[in-house]
């Protein structure tokens, strides 16, 4: 038989009291809190894919594979030359503001730290994050577009404008990350400086630089503003960087949802539908490629 | 998993602590008694690293002043004394780690084979091909083992993929590492246990076949067993290489040592800053059995303060 106190003694239930009701109440105002995220998030998905869907899978694959209806008023397919628009400018851009940024964040972090020109550099990266695109459109507008004429090449470099900054700032966070132990290693068995950069510390902050661009390229490929004064409004595929207007899915989206026609409001639907999975799908390569190149197991 | 028993190691394991009366210095019983013959072969060695009256400073302060001695080849050197003696910092101006330390500056002469290494002309990365050093916290690059090993010599040029897997094996075994490893040498350093990441650490150091081998406290992040392997990893790789060690370990000093540097932390009255200095510099036997100095063994006898 067990003594009657000791069983008290092993009373182990926690009892009512009112840290117990603070847990609960704040538990309620968290979960409340993620619904409250959740339900904008879930709405616009849930209304996207619900009045895109059809236009966009009505006669599969015909809206991503026809042109654009030159009279707005006409109904029906499609989207392609839009989608290969936003791909070539987006493309574009990446090849642009990726490379530019990482060299950028690199003479940043490794090689002018704190000094002036270094801090400039900085500040002025902080000041580009907040400029509105609208106006780095403009911007190309006046020196690119004036002079050479629409192309998906004048949405790249509007686009990269926004891009650049991002890019810095994250790759030079992900090299901050990169444990000063590594470097020294590396110095320790006689390696340069350039050659600890190249071998030990961009290796080692590669997934988080990786993830860091797609994540702006993701941001930037929905980006309209740059777009409506540099790229035209061609209805026709037009598949050459430099050349010619051409078109983008997220300008599509803008001019159709203006349209008082059914079908051009159709249309805008389908588009946002596949900008929506264009997104997603980068986003998920950029996951995907993080978890298979970070070396932590 | 099996665990090698190394014979070198087995009968080397970490004591238990005594509990009885101490004795009067606990450690002169572990290192053994030199003969007169010993140390006539131990002072014939060359001399690898000759310093005079070194000083390092961070930015105005100074860190270490006045240290003068001779470190000798294929022996074990061991810097013990208090944290913050600068006994770290005297070893890593051995190899120009202070260089990549914004502010860190090293004066007085440190001669390297009677090469000044602070020399107008000296390339910090040469130096640092011959004078490898191992950390105090494991630090395998996030890249395969094999990599990890091959980054020393893929930056001497060598290329060929034979060549490098001989480096690879050649060193992982002289580590006693090689046979815990072989079976994934491609997979992520960042797997292996921490006293298996150390041995690594030490094989790429000596993968680049340098000649001297820094030892920053290498053994205070593993636990008992893995301190008893490198230990003995150490007593086998002093026939071809030379060693400093820094340890906060009386007991590890006066286990693997040949000679050892005592250092403490002087208060200067000045500027209220704690510099560090050379308090005595003997063979390890001596240190631990008749100290010249009573600093050294108030330390030692654990009546430090």
């Amino acid at each position: 038989m067990i003594d009657p106190t000791a069983q008290a003694a092993l009373q182990l239930r926690s009892r009512p009291s009112w840290r117990s009701t603070k847990n609960t109440l704040m538990s309620v105002v968290m979960v409340a809190g993620f619904v409250m995220i959740a339900i904008p998030l879930v709405a616009i998905l849930w209304s996207v894919i619900a009045r895109g869907a059809s236009a966009a899978f009505t006669g599969f694959p015909a809206f991503f594979t026809s042109e654009i209806p030159n009279i707005s008023r006409k109904a029906g397919p499609g989207m392609g030359p839009a989608i290969v628009g936003t791909l070539l400018i987006t493309g574009g851009a990446t090849l642009l503001a990726v490379p530019l940024g990482i060299l950028g964040a690199v003479y940043l972090h490794e090689y002018g730290r704190e000094s002036t020109f270094a801090r400039l550099v900085r500040f002025m990266s902080v000041v580009m994050t907040g400029v509105p695109s609208i106006v780095m459109g403009l911007f190309v507008y006046v020196m690119w577009t004036m002079t050479f004429g629409y192309s998906a090449f004048g949405g790249s470099l509007a686009m990269s404008c926004l891009m650049l900054p991002v890019v810095i700032g994250s790759t030079e966070q992900m090299l901050r990350l990169v444990p000063a132990n590594l470097r020294e290693a590396s110095y320790a068995l006689g390696a340069t400086k350039s050659r600890t950069i190249l071998t030990v510390v961009l290796p080692a902050a590669l997934p988080g630089i990786v993830s860091g661009a797609l994540l702006a390229v993701a941001r930037a490929a929905g980006e309209t503003a740059p777009l409506l004064f540099t790229i035209g409004a061609a209805t026709q595929f037009n598949p050459h960087l430099f050349e010619g207007a051409n078109n983008a899915l997220s300008a599509q989206i803008f001019v159709n949802a203006n349209s008082s026609f059914a079908g051009a409001q159709d249309r805008a639907w389908g588009a946002a539908l596949t900008l929506v999975m264009l997104t997603f799908a980068i986003t998920m390569v950029a996951r995907v490629f993080t978890a298979r190149f970070s070396m932590k197991r | 998993m099996t665990i090698e028993t190394n014979p070198v190691t087995e009968d080397r394991g970490p004591r238990p602590d005594d509990r009885g009366p101490r004795p009067r210095l606990a450690a002169a019983s572990i290192a053994p008694e030199l003969k007169p013959s010993m140390v006539a072969m131990l002072d014939a060695a060359p001399v690898v690293f000759d310093l005079s009256h070194v000083e390092v400073f961070y930015g105005a302060f100074r860190a270490v002043r006045d240290v003068s001695m001779k470190i000798h080849k294929n022996q074990i050197t061991a810097f013990i004394g208090p944290s913050g003696c600068g006994k770290t910092t005297v070893l890593r101006a051995l190899n120009r780690m202070h260089d990549v330390i914004a502010g860190a500056r090293v004066a007085g002469r440190v001669r390297y084979h009677g090469v000044e290494l602070y020399g107008r002309d000296v390339s910090p990365t040469e130096v640092r091909r011959r004078i490898g050093m191992v950390f105090q916290k494991p630090n395998p690059f996030p890249k395969s083992i094999y990599d990890n090993i091959a980054f020393g010599p893929r930056l001497s040029g060598i290329r060929g993929a034979s060549e490098l897997d001989q480096i690879v094996e050649k060193s992982l075994r002289a580590a006693a590492l090689w046979d815990e490893v072989k079976d994934r040498l491609h997979s992520s350093a960042l797997g292996m246990s921490g006293g298996q990441q150390q041995r690594l650490c030490i094989a790429r150091t000596i993968a680049v076949e340098p000649e001297v081998v820094l030892m920053d406290e290498p053994c205070s992040a593993l636990d008992p067993i893995a301190t008893a392997r490198i230990e003995g990893l150490m007593r086998e790789l002093k026939d071809r290489f030379t060693i400093v060690i820094v340890t906060h370990n009386m007991q590890q000093a006066a286990r693997v040592s040949d000679r050892t540097a005592f250092f403490t932390a002087e208060l200067d009255s000045k500027t209220d800053q704690r510099t560090g200095v050379l308090v005595e510099y003997d063979f390890t036997s001596k240190i631990f059995s008749a100290p010249g100095e009573e600093r050294t063994e108030n330390y030692i006898t654990g009546r430090f303060g």
